[in-house]
């Protein structure tokens, strides 16, 4: 039961990221151009009613539907890692014109070729796993 | 009703995105894209060769859920609701055909010159793909979150790590758009 819920939010942002066009390529490249509000309206709206929404969460201490905290936790703080891995994302964010949620979104909607790039993302995640403890964090 | 046939503004696309993240935290969740790709090589047994995959992918098997709920989405949005043509900007359509001699925009959701199934036979294509694929996926997990885990849940909750790591993708991108592409695509 659990899954149908999990799986129809999924649904439901495979939708939004294809129809508000966050998936595609030339928006990407529009957005690096700044040749449209679109992208950074897109993301600055989400943000803005995500932090009006987890402030009210806070204060009102609303629940999860089991009754539990929310997923809410602070992340740990460094500048490395966060710089580093984020400038090297940016990097291939850039170069193939996707991130992890499109590359999904693009695969359901049957463009064969975003397969390499989930291939390599994967490959990426593994090279990660191996190097983790040599990088700085 | 076309509303929902055509592409969808920003001041709508933008609000959805944030109730994806408010129905992940209801269910007890996070919202964020990559973490399932942490997931997957632990589920294909990458645990045996680093301990970073050794743990419960089992107990993590709800983000490979709502990674085939994207996959469906997508299929739909695709096929069943309308136009997919993105316009984007006159000027940047223009820099892109007299640049990189990529002269699709306006006409499709994705550049045939790099995503049609017969663009593959250029090895440099693959390259490209493979090689963006790579420093996404290692770049998102080295800095802990993608667009949407730092972009969207962490600047919501107010985390300084994740506007680092925001700063980081769009020093990233820049770099790579301005001073890489000419490079790459000449």
């Amino acid at each position: 039961m659990r899954y149908i819920t999990y799986l129809s939010i999924g649904i439901l942002f495979g939708i939004i990221m294809f129809k508000s066009e966050a998936a595609s390529w030339f928006r990407i490249y529009e957005m690096f151009h700044f040749g449209s509000f679109h992208m950074y309206g897109l993301m600055g709206s989400a943000v803005v009613i995500g932090i009006i929404g987890v402030q009210i969460i806070k204060q009102k201490n609303i629940k999860t539907i089991d009754g539990e905290k929310m997923n809410l936790k602070p992340k740990d703080l460094s500048v490395r890692r966060y710089l580093f891995g984020g400038t090297i994302f940016g990097l291939g964010w850039a170069l193939a014109g996707v991130c992890p949620g499109p590359m999904y979104v693009l695969a359901g909607a049957g463009y064969i070729s975003i397969l390499i790039v989930i291939v390599g993302a994967l490959i990426g995640t593994f090279l990660y796993g191996l190097l983790k403890k040599k990088l700085p964090h | 009703m076309n509303i929902i046939y055509e592409p969808w503004p920003w001041y709508v696309g933008g609000p959805l995105i944030a109730l994806v993240m408010f129905l992940l935290l209801f269910a007890g969740k996070k919202f964020g894209m990559s973490s399932n790709l942490r997931t997957v090589c632990a589920a294909m047994g990458a645990g045996r060769t680093a301990n970073y995959f050794d743990f419960d992918w089992k107990s993590k098997r709800w983000n490979l859920m709502v990674v085939l709920g994207a996959i469906i989405g997508g299929f739909i949005a695709s096929n069943f609701m309308g136009d997919s043509r993105v316009g984007i900007h006159p000027k940047v359509a223009q820099q892109l055909s007299e640049d990189y001699q990529i002269t699709s925009a306006g006409e499709g959701y994705m550049p045939p010159e790099i995503f049609a199934v017969d663009a593959l036979d250029d090895p440099f294509i693959i390259a490209v793909l493979l090689i963006g694929g790579i420093l996404v996926g290692f770049g998102a997990r080295y800095g802990g979150g993608c667009t949407s885990g730092h972009g969207v849940s962490g600047l919501s909750n107010l985390q300084i790590p994740s506007l680092i790591a925001v700063i980081g993708f769009f020093v990233g991108g820049m770099i790579m758009i301005h001073l890489l592409y000419p490079l790459i695509f000449r």
